[in-house]
């Protein structure tokens, strides 16, 4: 046997069966321990590593459409915030007109009713001092007639005394 | 071994086992390549970081390159499983390769330090694992039957050639290794006793040694990658449907 695969692998040595045995329990032994202490952390490390990758990407993704989301309410909001800003404004100019609108008809009603009440009064007072003035005349043309009752003069008497009533009169006037 | 006039320093007939053979050198570097895989996967992935630095960047690389290799062969839901088998056979070839390109060691009249790989019985007996294990997966992973009919495929008058195959596969696998491997150390100590037989052979070896043992590093890392690359086409071949 020796013989023969000496020839056969160009005669440079024998097969060693030791060689051999030990060949294969050091890279079984090899394999085991590396699988265990190098191989395989190893891989699990970049299955890991792929994973957070693919992970990362996805919440990245995410994160950004959720971004986007929120960048367009944000906008429709500032839109919307604006129009109702505008409807306060537009109000509030409407109101203030109603407002004016009414505060000069209501100035405007009372100038009125105070003008007329000024008026009824100095109706009244006009009435009140007619009144005083009839009454006075009255008396007087009373008195006038009882006085020329009392006295029979004569017509120059007469004259003379209604003269001096009129004047009486014109004076206490 | 006897690789010009240095001997190999063997165990003949160990604990007194006519057969059994030890060739202490080549026992000496397998340990010794071994403890380099071993220590250089720890050390990558001692500190291991999410985000990968230094040597475990080299490492991950190292990983995608396997996975590439099997990717071009296999499915990569069958494929992972060859992964560590895949990742161990590339480094320890590669570091076995090298210790023999770095320096030959010679004690007295016997050579100690060389490439484990430079020895035919080592690398037939990886290259039998690699077939086995081939055999072993395909019943494993296809069943029995499904196994059975791979050696009829595509017609039944195969089946001899099948079987012819699978021994002519185990050996050009481990022969090809061996074969690049020794023959680059052969030309490496010729080199060297060359430079060590005067001023004149030392100047004019310095420059093909140069060459040579940059072509040596080049000739290691092609042949633990096609090392690699032929096992998972054996693999693929018991493993996968459509073969």
């Amino acid at each position: 046997m020796q013989g023969f695969t000496e020839s056969l692998v160009l005669g440079a040595g024998g097969l060693n069966i030791g060689d051999m045995i030990i060949q294969l329990v050091f890279f079984i032994g090899l394999l085991v321990l590396l699988r265990k202490f190098a191989w395989g952390p190893l891989m699990n490390m970049m299955k890991e590593r792929e994973d957070y990758v693919a992970n990362e990407i996805n919440t990245a993704e995410k994160s950004r459409e959720e971004a986007q989301r929120m960048q367009r309410e944000a906008s429709e909001e500032l839109k919307k915030t604006r129009q109702d800003a505008q409807n306060i404004i537009e109000d509030a100019r409407k109101t203030a007109g109603q407002q004016e609108r009414d505060i000069i008809e209501s100035a405007r009603a009372e100038a009125d009713r105070i003008k007329e009440s000024a008026r009824q009064e100095i109706e009244q007072e006009r009435d009140k001092a007619v009144q005083v003035l009839k009454d006075q005349v009255a008396s007087m043309s009373v008195m006038i007639a009882s006085k020329v009752i009392e006295k029979e003069l004569s017509e120059k008497d007469q004259e003379q005394l209604i003269n001096k009533y009129i004047d009486e009169a014109g004076e206490e006037r | 071994m006897n690789r010009l006039n240095h001997e190999a320093p063997m165990w003949k007939d160990a604990f007194g086992i006519e057969w059994l053979d030890f060739n202490l050198s080549n026992v000496l570097m397998m340990f010794v390549a071994s403890l380099i895989v071993f220590i250089l996967g720890v050390a990558a992935t001692k500190n291991m970081q999410r985000y990968p630095t230094g040597f475990q960047n080299f490492m991950e690389w190292l990983i995608d390159f396997i996975k590439g290799i099997i990717g071009s062969n296999m499915d990569w839901r069958t494929g992972k499983l060859f992964l560590p088998l895949g990742l161990t056979l590339f480094t320890y070839i590669f570091v076995s390769n090298m210790l023999g390109v770095v320096t030959n060691g010679v004690v007295g009249h016997e050579l100690w330090w060389k490439s484990p790989t430079a020895d035919p019985g080592i690398t037939m007996t990886l290259a039998t694992l690699v077939v086995v294990l081939s055999h072993y997966y395909g019943v494993k992973l296809r069943g029995g039957k499904e196994y059975s009919k791979t050696f009829v495929k595509p017609l039944p008058f195969l089946l001899p050639f099948k079987i012819i195959e699978e021994f002519s596969n185990t050996l050009t696998l481990g022969l090809r290794l061996y074969g690049n491997i020794y023959a680059g150390e052969i030309l490496l100590t010729l080199l060297v006793g060359l430079a060590a037989s005067g001023i004149g052979g030392f100047i004019g070896a310095t420059l093909p040694m140069i060459a040579w043992m940059g072509f040596s590093t080049f000739i290691g890392f092609i042949q633990a990658f096609i090392f690699v690359m032929l096992t998972m086409v054996y693999m693929s071949h018991k493993v996968s449907e459509d073969h």
